[in-house]
């Protein structure tokens, strides 16, 4: 596959100003906290901990372990999550051409909330079971979605898996509640689940996520121009010799891998799939091969600055992060379109 | 997005849970007064008897309004929807009327076995089928408290207490509603008596030792404004989670890097049942090993049931911390 003459597309300032605001926000993540430390201290501290480098931070054990195993494991894996959500929301809506279409459409949460609440039921709330059981619900209910979507005899069209995912989602989710009703002692933990765990998170959780986040990004990458094609229609691609069918299943597949291990370390964070890519297709245009690379950047920069919005602004409470999400998101978006001179266009 | 409703679902059902029951439903409670006042004649009459033939015993007693609900004759089928007020029932000699109770009365042994219903998915009718004359809630999962009004049952809806005094104040109301009055006033007087021996014997040192109370591991807490911290406050302990709770709410959820700022003495884990936390799976999250309570092995499980309900085994809760905490001054 020859992606190389895509590069070039994307738009130089495009690049600039997402990568300059993933940086900002990273360090914005990591120098903010309800703790009160010194900037300098914490970004020695954070120097400290690359290889080969060794310098004397000033900290205390507590405070090294505040900057080393709580902020920026937190940053990395919204930065992850961020990216992998915004590029597979960016995949989707390319895939099934529907302005609508976000990363869970196919069932992947409903599926990830099914499964996490199984183990979570059977083996507790701390069982290392819980994102594996939480992956393994997301990825059997987008199978479940494929196949019941071939069932009509019609091919498998982006309209019949939309309504599929509809169905297997409705059914997950009720599977879920009658789990949940029959075991009313946990309900907590499963709640607590679903509504996201980046305050929580730590290294292990970065260390499940990266395998999955790079194969999806990258898979979704190497299929931007394929997604191009495929946007002028399903028939007219396969004129052009592309079939779609099977591109759709490849790009689905790896979008929906990324996901679920998102939604398996991280719960359920909405928004970032749908408002990111529909922002980057208003400035700056609305080729996937821009889309999907400035995607991920800004969906990464855009995650971490919420999380940094949902621990700071009721410091030292939090708020769940999609909150912030959908809070700071909507307004942003309806702004940028409502500027933009480009109209509606997919 | 369903999100913000789950949100607000699971607060509830954390702070409801948590607490035993809901500390989120304050609002349907209009008034405290109650009428126990009718029912303190009813030990005296024995002592004169030359006075006016009023009643014997406890037939006096009733009618008895409490929060609202007023039983009219002394109840002989009472449902409680509450692990603490099964307690209480069964504590002032009540609870061989108790025909049902919910899914978390786990105590006493006798309550386990009466019939179960499920509280946070209530079903008004289902228990207006066990034709019970009268129905204990402190946490209403949507209109029970006017169904059931509606169907003639008095039903008293509890609020989670604030102070020991509440949680009292609620053994009599138990007490007045039943006619067992004299018992549950024995019974205050009694656990009130076990707690002035326990604080006569607390060291009082300069700097009162500070606190964590874990109610799962997101780090959801209480404050001093709740039951909980009453108990601690008891213990002479003072909570770090205050500051955290700007609502007042009573339950703010901590970050890990509140905690680590705030270093508390003491950790104490009231979800060690629940979800199965340990002293070392504590140590294990992210960063809470350099906690000062971790290091000095000052982290101690809690049964978070004891923990969480304000019927008579809060004087066990406040043993368990006092001896954890001054092991020389309280230990064997």
């Amino acid at each position: 596959m020859t992606t190389g003459g895509g590069v070039r597309r994307v738009p130089v300032v495009a690049v600039v100003a997402t990568t300059g605001a993933l940086v900002a926000a990273a360090a914005a993540g990591i120098l903010i906290g309800p703790a009160s430390l010194d900037p300098g201290p914490v970004l020695l501290e954070v120097l400290d901990r690359l290889p080969l480098v060794s310098v004397d931070s000033g900290l205390t054990t507590r405070e090294a372990a505040i900057v080393w195993e709580l902020r920026v494991p937190r940053v990395a894996l919204g930065l992850l999550v961020g990216a992998v959500l915004a590029a597979a929301g960016g995949a989707y809506q390319g895939v099934f051409r529907n302005p609508l279409a976000d990363p869970y459409l196919l069932g992947v949460a409903a599926g990830a909330g099914f499964g996490a609440t199984i183990a979570i039921v059977s083996a507790g709330s701390t069982a290392a079971l819980v994102p594996i059981a939480a992956f393994a619900g997301a990825l059997g209910a987008v199978a479940l979605t494929y196949a019941l979507g071939g069932v009509g005899g019609g091919g498998r069209t982006g309209a019949t898996l939309l309504l599929a995912g509809v169905a297997v989602a409705a059914f997950f989710t009720a599977a879920q509640t009658f789990l949940q009703q029959q075991n009313a002692d946990t309900v907590r933990q499963v709640f607590a689940w679903i509504l996201g765990r980046l305050s929580t998170a730590g290294w292990s959780e970065v260390r499940l996520l990266l395998p999955y986040a790079v194969l999806s990004i990258a898979v979704v990458l190497l299929h931007r121009r394929l997604l191009d094609v495929l946007a002028v229609g399903e028939e007219e691609a396969e004129s052009l010799g592309v079939r779609a069918s099977r591109v759709r299943l490849v790009v689905v597949l790896a979008a929906t891998i990324g996901t679920a291990a998102a939604v398996a370390v991280s719960g359920l964070i909405g928004f970032v799939g749908i408002v990111v890519p529909h922002t980057i297709r208003l400035l700056w245009g609305s080729s996937y091969r821009v889309i999907i690379p400035i995607s991920a950047l800004a969906g990464a920069a855009f995650l971490v600055l919420a999380d940094l919005v949902a621990r700071t602004v009721l410091s030292p409470a939090e708020i769940p992060i999609g909150v912030v999400t959908a809070f700071v998101g909507g307004p942003f978006f309806a702004v940028v379109l409502r500027r933009s001179s480009r109209g509606w266009a997919l | 997005m369903r999100r913000p409703l789950l949100a607000l679902i699971a607060l509830t059902l954390v702070a409801a849970a948590c607490g035993d029951d809901a500390a989120t439903t304050t609002t349907t409670v209009a008034t405290t007064t109650t009428t126990v006042a009718a029912t303190t004649t009813t030990t005296t009459v024995a002592e004169t008897t030359t006075s006016a033939p009023t009643t014997t015993t406890t037939v006096a007693a009733f009618p008895v309004t409490v929060l609202g609900a007023t039983v009219e004759t002394e109840p002989q089928a009472i449902v409680s929807l509450s692990a603490t007020h099964t307690e209480i029932l069964y504590a002032v000699g009540a609870g061989d009327r108790v025909v049902a109770t919910d899914l978390f009365s786990d105590f006493p042994a006798a309550a386990a076995d009466t019939e179960k219903i499920d509280s946070f998915s209530l079903n008004v009718e289902a228990v207006a089928d066990l034709d019970p004359d009268l129905v204990l809630l402190a946490f209403d999962p949507g209109d029970a408290v006017d169904g059931f009004a509606a169907l003639g049952i008095p039903a008293v809806l509890f609020p989670a207490p604030t102070d020991l005094d509440a949680a009292f104040e609620q053994w009599l109301q138990v007490g007045a509603l039943t006619g067992t009055t004299a018992t549950a006033e024995g019974l205050v007087e009694a656990v009130r008596a076990e707690i002035a021996d326990i604080q006569a014997d607390l060291p009082r040192p300069d700097q009162a030792p500070t606190y964590y109370h874990e109610l799962d591991p997101t780090l959801f807490t209480v404050t001093s404004e709740t039951f909980v911290g009453a108990v601690y406050a008891a213990a002479g302990m003072e909570n770090v989670a205050d500051p955290a709770d700007e609502s007042g709410f009573g339950y703010p959820q901590l970050s890990a890097e509140f905690l680590l700022e705030t270093d508390p003495d003491y950790v104490f884990l009231a979800d060690s049942l629940c979800c199965d936390v340990t002293p070392a799976s504590f140590a294990e999250r992210p960063a809470l090993g350099a906690l000062t309570a971790v290091e000095e092995g000052r982290v101690i499980p809690l049964d978070d049931s004891v923990a969480s309900r304000w019927g008579p085994r809060l004087v066990d809760f406040l043993r368990t911390v006092v001896v954890a905490v001054y092991p020389t001054a309280f230990g064997e």
